[in-house]
């Protein structure tokens, strides 16, 4: 698997970043030809905590494969979950009660702030500046408290099922949310001013990884990698589940597609968090929270196909099921895989500490890329 | 309308009835040609690649592309047959959608499904030394694999 | 003969004591400000309020093992913390600690510092050359070419106040600040001075924003990435000590040294401020610049190495050079109070 080290042209340098370096944030293990300082080509090598989750779902049941996903992106398992949660049900036409959509969808963008609160913590050590990432931890542990209150865990989360949500969630939930909501607002200010509006962070992130819209549609890269490149792909917007079609956010979009541009999209997309859970919040309605369903699920014969928007973008479950009760074949798109291929298109050229600013701005989590 | 368009391109597509998206079954050897036509027709401009699986159906192997638009909003998915699976071929998409580059590596390395033309064909989660397919349904693994 | 070297050693133990305090006291110092400023308690467990936890860090150190990697150059490796080490206690000579305390005040001081502070980075080179790793050869090649550009800038700073004291001299250059800190006296070239002086010697000493030659986020460790035990203790005491040195003589040269805060001729004023010990001023000053850059590490993000090269050779030396002439013209003119 690695690669002989050593020189290939006059002057090159071919060194191994990776499984083990400060930067890859996981087992991620690159292969970077170096000319100088100068970045040449980045060559993923991938594996390294491949688990092969889609064979092993082969084994499992609609109800009991759910949870092997919550170990791929584990920055959005609620999200994962979901999306799991959304095909059973699309395949056995179950009605979900309204009050359990709302539960999953206000979890799933506490998941999103929790996951792009951790990036913003490691985008920024990744360039250098090691205080954010502590300050961030401090706003995400409460977040985690929420999970932990609602579900029981903190990062692999469980909690929702074909038809809904597995339990109600917990009496303080609402009040907590809300506390939570008020103390971030604070001090989302205090991110701006700490990283955002610091010249050097800007110039290390201004005109550094660029990716044209044209490219970013191309390599399939989704979520907030191609909408920092002006591409429209917000499945929460295109295609809506449970009760998004029923909130007011906008798209985050830039048109620059540096790493700048993909660092505003995320932050901007806090914010819309925020005002999702904000117009959920107070109106969750009374009612189930599962739908009755079949003790054994059987999928009719066919396949399916649902995506859901997760911190990183678009992740996709496709299903080809021969009416069993296990499926026949599963994939699961993952929104890091497709980004890490842009990765060596947009690197060549920069240096090396810009591969790493590249990097935590593409925000990969190396589980959900090998799965 | 994209249908009959379609099998303009295409005569032998086979086009599935009550399905999420239209989906059209094709033979492998006619994929390259299509993929083009997806691509670069304008009424098509199916630029957006979100999805390549290989299924293993014991007889034949299915490559399935989900495919859509980005103009147009529309979505398409493509399955293409490969009917010898000791000895699956289709041709490479990677120079139309930049994203199949990874991707077919992948199925290479699950499925052993060659990709011709592909630039870096090689294994992509597995070890350069591993034996056999292991996303395949014949495939068996008595160290590794746990069944359940 | 034998007085003299009685003396000699008497010195040289007590040099060796302070270095070793130095490090201690200023790696708690590192950990305790960085704690406060990312909202942790820091080391608070070993001793008082963790006072001793760095004393456990180097017994661990110590007994750890010193690992060399298998395709290194042995000799270089072996050697370079020590040139480091070297570099380092060398630059404690000329530095008054305290009013009359100082160990060697020739009359090219400002001179001497300026060589022997270059002497470092020949380890660090040495270092990352002969550890066989890519990284630390990287890491190295980059600590070369910003410590060579950094020091024209701390050069540069340092002249300006050669030039209003019209000394090399330490002890001349304190004496000169009798009647108030150059700080407040040479008006805003001397500003100016000081702020370059601070960039580039937390460049030269591989601090962040500037450590470019560690770099943990992209290089692992930079040019001590295979150093381990003892060797890299060495490295480590070096960059503290090294800090400490480099704010010393900012102190010195900019902020008068041990000499207390004194205006004018304000007897009363400067007679009270003369009860304050002059070891407390010297000390108070350093740790104060130290500080100072502490903050910088824990807030700053880290420059790009081209980004780097550009605000030292394109921004801070031309406007360094301009400002020496100015302070030139000040100093002609005796324009500064």
């Amino acid at each position: 698997m690695f690669q002989e080290v050593g020189t290939t042209e006059m002057g090159d340098l071919i060194i191994n970043v990776g499984p083990q370096h400060p930067s890859t944030h996981g087992v991620l293990h690159l292969v970077i030809t170096l000319n100088g300082e100068t970045v040449k080509k980045v060559e993923p090598h991938l594996g390294y905590i491949h688990r092969s989750i889609e064979k092993m779902c082969e084994s499992l049941t609609y109800r009991q494969f759910i949870y092997v996903t919550s170990r791929m992106d584990y920055l959005s398992s609620h999200i994962n979950n979901h999306a799991c949660a959304l095909i059973v049900e699309k395949g056995l036409q179950i009605e979900v009660p309204q009050r359990a959509q709302y539960i999953r969808v206000l979890l799933d963008e506490l998941t999103r702030i929790a996951s792009h609160q951790l990036w913003w913590g490691a985008m920024a050590m990744d360039v250098g500046a090691i205080t954010p990432f502590f300050h961030a931890f401090r706003e995400r542990e409460v977040i985690n408290d929420i999970m932990e209150q609602t579900c029981g865990a903190r990062l692999t989360m469980n909690f929702m099922v074909p038809g809904g949500c597995m339990y109600d969630i917990h009496p303080d939930f609402v009040k907590s949310v809300k506390d939570f909501m008020a103390f971030f607002r604070s001090k989302l200010s205090e991110y701006d001013e700490m990283v955002t509006n610091n010249p050097i962070f800007q110039a290390r992130m201004k005109d550094v990884g660029v990716i044209s819209k044209e490219n970013a549609i191309s390599y399939g890269c989704s979520g907030p990698v191609a909408r920092a490149a002006g591409v429209v792909c917000d499945v929460r917007k295109l295609s809506p589940y449970d009760v998004y079609s029923q909130v007011n956010f906008e798209e985050a979009l830039e048109t620059e597609g540096d790493c700048f541009a993909r660092y505003k999209v995320r932050m901007k997309e806090m914010n819309e968090s925020m005002r999702i859970i904000d117009q959920l919040i107070d109106n969750i309605p009374e009612g189930d929270f599962q739908a009755k369903t079949k003790a054994v699920l059987k999928l009719p014969k066919g396949d399916y196909y649902t995506n859901v928007e997760t911190a990183r973008g678009d992740f996709g479950v496709y299903i080809v099921s021969e009416g069993a009760t296990t499926p026949y074949r599963i994939k699961f798109h993952s929104p890091g895989f497709c980004n890490l291929s842009a990765l060596d298109h947009m690197t060549r050229g920069s240096k090396i500490g810009d591969l790493v600013a590249i990097m935590g701005s593409l925000d990969l989590v190396i589980p959900d890329i090998d799965r | 309308m994209i249908q009959e368009k379609l099998l303009s391109i295409c005569p032998a597509a086979v086009f599935e009835e009550n399905t999420q998206w239209p989906t059209m079954n094709i033979d492998s050897a006619e994929w390259r040609k299509l993929a083009e036509a997806l691509k670069n027709e304008n009424d098509l401009a199916f630029d957006y690649l979100f999805c390549v699986t290989c299924v293993d159906w014991k007889t034949h192997l299915t490559m399935v592309y989900h495919l859509s638009s980005t103009l147009h909003r529309h979505t398409i998915v493509v399955k293409a047959k490969i009917a010898d699976r000791n000895n699956a071929i289709i041709d490479s998409v990677y120079n139309i959608w930049a994203t199949a580059e990874l991707n077919e590596r992948e199925a290479y390395d699950l499925f052993g499904v060659h990709f011709t033309n592909h630039p870096d064909l090689r294994r992509l989660f597995l070890s350069e030394d591993w034996v056999g397919f292991p996303l395949r349904k014949d495939y068996e693994d008595p160290i590794n694999m746990i069944k359940l | 003969m034998l007085t003299t070297l009685t003396e000699l050693t008497i010195v040289g133990i007590l040099i060796l004591t302070l270095f070793a305090v130095l490090g201690l006291v200023l790696v708690f110092m590192e950990r305790k400000v960085s704690a406060y400023m990312q909202i942790r308690l820091g080391p608070n467990r070993v001793g008082y309020k963790g006072i001793a936890q760095t004393l456990a860090d180097t017994i661990k150190l110590v007994v750890k093992e010193g690992l060399t990697p298998n395709g290194a150059d042995k000799f270089l490796f072996n050697l370079a913390p020590f040139i480091v080490m070297f570099g380092a206690m060398l630059l404690m000579a000329p530095i008054p600690f305290a009013r009359n305390s100082q160990i060697w005040d020739l009359n090219i001081g400002v001179l001497y510092i300026t060589a022997v502070s270059s002497i470092s980075v020949i380890g660090i080179l040495m270092a990352g050359w002969s550890s066989n790793n890519k990284y630390s050869l990287l890491g190295a090649m980059r600590s070369g070419a910003q410590i060579v550009s950094y020091e024209l800038s701390a050069g540069l700073a340092i002249i300006s106040i050669v030039v209003l004291t019209g000394s090399l001299k330490i002890s001349e250059i304190i004496a000169s600040q009798e009647t108030g800190w150059w700080i407040f006296r040479g008006h805003i070239p001397v500003l100016i001075s000081f702020v370059i002086f601070i960039i580039a010697v937390t460049a030269e000493t591989n601090r962040a924003p500037f450590d470019m030659a560690e770099a943990e986020s992209e290089l692992t460790a930079g040019f001590h990435t295979e150093y381990s035990g003892m060797r890299f203790a060495l490295f480590f005491l070096a960059e503290y000590v090294n800090i400490f040195i480099v704010c010393a003589i900012g102190a010195t040269l900019f902020l008068g040294g041990w000499m207390p805060f004194h205006i004018g001729n304000w007897a009363g004023f400067n007679h009270l401020m003369d009860f304050i010990p002059s070891s407390i001023w010297f000390f108070g000053k350093t740790f104060f610049l130290i500080f100072v850059i502490m903050w910088f590490r824990w807030t700053f993000p880290r420059l790009r190495i081209d980004q780097l090269l550009n605000l030292e050779w394109k921004y801070l030396l031309p406007i360094g050079m301009f400002n020496l002439l100015l302070m030139t013209i000040i100093a002609i003119m005796g324009w500064y109070f």
